[in-house]
């Protein structure tokens, strides 16, 4: 049973670091940004850090230093000084300020990020144990009427050798769904984010986007995408046992192929009943 | 005062400070009510005095979505019968939402409002609504129930799309007595 | 262990004057036999949920699920967390409380020595259950340590079990701080004001205020757990009237203060171990004290930013936001005192003083990451990512497990007579050090990346940095047991140490006592001057 067990772990380790190399780009950093408010949490991720490395190497530098020169190995004496009333202040006035000036661009990324208002497309997204269904509710201007009423779950579509298997691991493994959620690009869409049983959390990390999914309550939330592609996120609030196995897919076409899409989901769900899972047509999906 | 008396008096002011906070623990749930009130997160479902000032505010229009959802053990089907008006604050608004019972059972269900964005839920003053008292359904009823209320003219002028949601939970037990005040935190839910 | 001299006990035998056997350490009233018990229970728990850290981090290594299917992987991560906050961290710092405060303050015990035994012994009890709901149906709860509702609603009586042991080791810890609260008001010799307590002993009189006030608040949010599983109430479920997120503001109303109960001892160990080893004094006592105190008090009133990503008012957030950066003062204030005292000092780097300046760079990073988490924005790409286990991991063992080494090592000679091997101990630091970078310095990147947390499985973009991750668990465990092996080596063959081990350190235990410390010292307090 070891033996079992290591030869998995090996032969997972090793298709592993193969399709590591295919993807030969290590990731150190947030993802790309698809969206104004991921461009604006980007490039303040990016400020405080470069304040921190400063403020880091400055400190340990310093303190490095004393390692080094102040040793008892290389005859140094132990200066007796203690206590500094101006230095301390100093040291608690100047972080004040520098904390200051981190929380100006941060307040006005957080109050863009809470405006919803003015939608042009409106979906509600319900998490379930464990996938999501999306449902359009309303859109507005050129958008209205197009996708309205389209409902459909939205699960995990690699397949169970994969995961449990031998199976080699698709090129979206564990983040791949069968029927994924479908916007215009260049639209202000409003999610309506809901559970059906426990917590579950809705996240792109292209779109910045990140919401709580609370059973009995809605929250809102909204992305406007720039760029048409296929984007993948995943749940981010444990939520049993497949938490891990509930990946968000989002769709971001051109406003005429959207609407195809909308039409052909409507002529779907009205041969396949209400409730059912709409054909998985992504007609015109550009590469990814 | 000698050092044993001195000890026990410090144990004896720390216990009360423990019993306290275990106290203050439980007084967060009120509190917490109290907090989401006041700032309109979530209302205590009863009806509202009709507001002060029923004005109508002719310059600006409100686009209302209505949103609906049940549990997965609910047998309903539950929607509404618009999916969105425009609305001006301070006008009288009522709207319709539908409930199926698709089951061969009486079942008993209470509503829950929420609010996006969450802050539009102080703004909406509800005179009648079927989330006020639990609703029961006979067996394949079918049954429309209004929610009549009025946006105040305070909402503020950067919201103008409001989206009001129902989730129907189940009630338990045999056919429970109408206008149940909600916010009772007993047993049976 | 300790030597006695001239004192009657029940079954004294031998030429010891020892109580004899087992019931020695379930019937002593003793402060040094029970920290010693407190840190011989803290290690072997470590070592139980660094077993469990080992499950993970195998399940981990590669994509794909290898090692144990995902309900169990849930289960190992919530015994971890639960095991190592309340099993470990806890009581090792409460076990260094014990053997040193009533030194430290030229006292002959603890105030209530029968309560401190009651102390310790509803801990095994507590832990034997957590292990038991390994066993029963259902298994462990599988909600993180974390315990969220309504998740924790879902689970089998492994649930109850775990509620039912977070009582038990709330009481010990409740019990433990009036214990040390009584200790240091009224017990400290002639002459020890409280400005010239050794920190330690100021950074425990803050923790334990901070534990008698959260943690019956942890106490009613598993006890409003238990009555929403079985008796009806309905305080986190929508369909009563309750909302899952007032969980959340009752849990973090205890936890962040939590987090500050283990560092803060932690900032102690490490304010004692770096002024002697630099042979000058801590740079800024006054400041040291009102800079741990500032952080106690604002650790009450920053809980939500663990929640920013469950719909809280934006006003709330801003609140939030600025309140947990006001925290990075203090606390760099506490970073530079120590640098400073280090500053145009005579340094000597033996293991403790490894450990400590192991802890000065590695918390500072774990303090940065910690910052980058309290901006809102940032928070809402990296809530519930590798970025969060990185940061807390490097607060929380970077930081107050290698201050908890230091202090080990540091006191070692105190309590057995016997010095370690120092070569050994600098070998355990070493390979703790990389090992620790290891497994947790890239998870910084899975997280900017993308990769959640609490995941049994995960997008093979994340392989590498999580074979790295796991090579360094096995890595960093198996140099815990190189630890294991110089304690017992030292307290069994260890070279008989001088009565002054360490140049430069000054408290009483140190000036005052011989060494190894009798068994029972300061019968007559001494004058402090």
């Amino acid at each position: 049973m070891i033996k079992t067990l290591l030869q998995k772990i090996g032969v997972g380790a090793a298709l592993a670091l193969v399709s590591g190399l295919v993807w030969a780009q290590a990731r150190y950093n947030l993802q790309q940004p698809q969206t104004e408010v991921a461009r604006q949490i980007y490039d303040l991720h990016t400020i405080i850090l470069v304040i921190c490395l400063v403020i880091f190497v400055g400190v340990f530098g310093m303190m490095f230093y004393s390692v080094v020169r102040h040793r008892k190995s290389v005859g140094h004496q132990a200066a007796q000084f203690h206590e500094n009333a101006t230095v301390e202040i100093i040291w608690t006035v100047v972080p004040f300020f520098i904390l200051i000036g981190m929380a100006w661009p941060a307040t006005k990324s957080l109050l863009e990020m809470k405006d919803t208002s003015s939608p042009d497309l409106t979906v509600k997204v319900t998490g379930y144990q464990w996938k999501w269904s999306y449902e359009y509710l309303k859109g507005e201007g050129d958008l209205s009427g197009v996708a309205d009423g389209v409902m459909f779950y939205s699960t995990l579509a690699t397949p169970h050798d994969q995961i449990y298997g031998s199976a080699a691991k698709g090129e979206n493994y564990l983040l791949e769904v069968d029927n994924p959620l479908v916007v215009p690009v260049d639209k202000k869409v409003r999610v309506l984010i809901t559970a059906n049983d426990v917590l579950h959390a809705w996240w792109m990390p292209a779109f910045g986007v990140k919401q709580d999914a609370v059973p009995g309550f809605i929250r809102d939330a909204w992305f406007r995408v720039e760029k048409p592609g296929t984007y993948r996120g995943q749940c981010a609030e444990l939520c049993g046992k497949e938490h891990g196995f509930m990946p968000i897919v989002v769709v971001v076409l051109e406003q005429k192929e959207f609407a195809d899409w909308a039409a052909k989901q409507k002529t779907a769900s009205a041969a396949g009943g209400a409730q059912t899972a709409a054909a998985a047509g992504t007609a015109g999906q550009p590469a990814k | 005062m000698n050092r044993a008396a001195a000890n026990r008096t410090i144990l004896i002011k720390l216990l009360v400070v423990a019993v306290g906070m275990f106290g203050f623990g439980y007084s967060l749930v009120p509190l917490y009510q109290k907090i989401c009130e006041v700032t309109g997160i979530y209302e205590v479902e009863k009806a509202s005095a009709a507001p002060a000032n029923t004005q109508v505010d002719e310059s600006r229009l409100v686009t209302l979505e209505f949103d609906a959802n049940i549990r997965s053990d609910l047998p309903w089907r539950f929607r509404p019968l618009q999916t969105s008006v425009k609305v001006h604050p301070g006008q009288l608004v009522q709207v319709m939402y539908e409930v199926h019972n698709r089951s061969d059972q009486a079942v008993a269900g209470q509503a829950i409002p929420s609010y996006g964005p969450q802050v539009a839920g102080q703004y909406f003053r509800k005179l009648d609504c079927f989330c006020f008292s639990t609703q029961t359904f006979a067996a394949g009823e079918v049954r429309q129930m209004p929610v009549v209320f009025v946006i105040e003219r305070g909402l503020p002028r950067d919201v103008n799309t409001v989206t009001l949601s129902y989730t129907f939970f189940k009630v338990e037990g045999a056919a429970p007595s109408a206008a149940r005040p909600r916010g009772d935190r007993s047993a049976a839910g | 262990m300790s030597a006695v001299i001239g004192h009657e006990h029940d079954h004294a035998h031998g030429h010891d004057h020892y109580p004899g056997g087992l019931m020695r350490w379930v019937k002593t009233t003793n402060h040094k036999d029970i920290g010693t018990m407190y840190l011989w229970f803290s290690f072997v728990m470590f070592l139980t949920g660094g077993f469990m850290a080992m499950v993970i981090r195998a399940e981990l290594f590669a994509p794909g699920m290898q090692v144990v299917d995902p309900e169990v992987f849930n289960q190992m991560t919530t015994l971890h967390g639960l095991i190592m906050v309340f099993g470990a961290i806890m009581p090792a710092f409460v076990g260094f409380a014990n053997w040193l405060i009533p030194m430290q303050i030229g006292a002959p015990d603890m105030a209530f020595p029968r309560m401190n035994n009651w102390s310790f012994w509803l801990l095994p009890p507590a832990a034997l259950l957590l292990m038991l709901s390994l066993f029963v149906p259902g298994g462990a709860p599988g909600v993180g340590w974390t315990m969220y509702a309504p998740l924790t609603v879902q689970q089998g009586m492994g649930m109850d079990l775990t509620i039912f042991a977070v009582h038990i080791l709330g009481m010990s810890s409740i019990m433990g701080s009036i214990n040390i609260i009584t200790t240091i008001l009224n017990l400290r010799a002639p002459g020890m004001t409280l400005m010239k307590m050794p920190l330690f002993v100021w950074t425990w009189l803050i923790t334990a205020y901070l534990l008698i006030a959260v943690m019956p608040v942890l106490a009613g949010a598993v006890t409003m757990t238990l009555t929403d599983r079985h008796f009806g109430t309905h305080f986190f479920n929508a369909a009563g009237g309750g909302d899952p997120v007032l969980f959340q503001h009752i849990f973090w109303f205890f936890g962040h203060p939590e987090v500050y109960i283990i560092a803060i001892p932690a900032f102690g160990v490490v304010s004692q171990v770096i002024p002697a080893f630099s042979r000058k004094p801590l740079f800024g006592y006054t400041s040291m004290v009102y800079a741990t105190t500032s952080i106690a008090i604002l650790s009450f009133v920053v809980w939500a930013h663990h929640m920013y990503t469950t719909g809280l008012p934006t006003t709330a957030q801003l609140y939030y936001m600025y309140a947990t950066m006001l925290i990075a003062v203090p606390t760099g204030v506490k970073v530079f005192n120590w640098v400073a005292t280090m500053w145009r000092g005579s340094l000597t780097f033996e293991t403790p003083m490894l450990f400590a300046i192991g802890f000065l760079f590695l918390f500072t990073i774990g303090g940065f990451s910690g910052l980058v988490l309290a901006i809102v924005p940032v928070d809402i790409q990296l809530q519930d990512t590798y970025y969060v286990v990185a940061h807390f991991h490097y607060v929380m063992v970077a930081g107050a497990l290698f201050s908890a080494f230091a202090g080990i090592y540091f006191w070692l000679p105190k309590w057995t007579g016997k010095m370690y091997d120092e070569t050994l101990g600098k070998w355990h630091f070493w390979l703790s050090m990389i090992f620790f970078n290891m497994i947790f310095f890239v998870q910084h990147f899975l997280g900017l990346a993308g990769m959640p947390r609490r995941i049994p499985d995960y997008s093979p973009q994340f392989t590498d940095f999580n074979m790295i991750s796991s090579i360094g668990a096995f890595g960093f465990g198996l140099s815990q047991l190189l630890f294991l092996y110089v304690v017992l080596k030292c307290i069994h063959s260890g070279e008989k140490a001088p009565q002054k081990p360490w140049e430069g350190a000054d408290s009483l235990e140190w000036t005052h006592l011989p060494t190894p410390a009798p068994y029972h010292s300061f019968e007559t307090p001494p004058t402090v001057k």
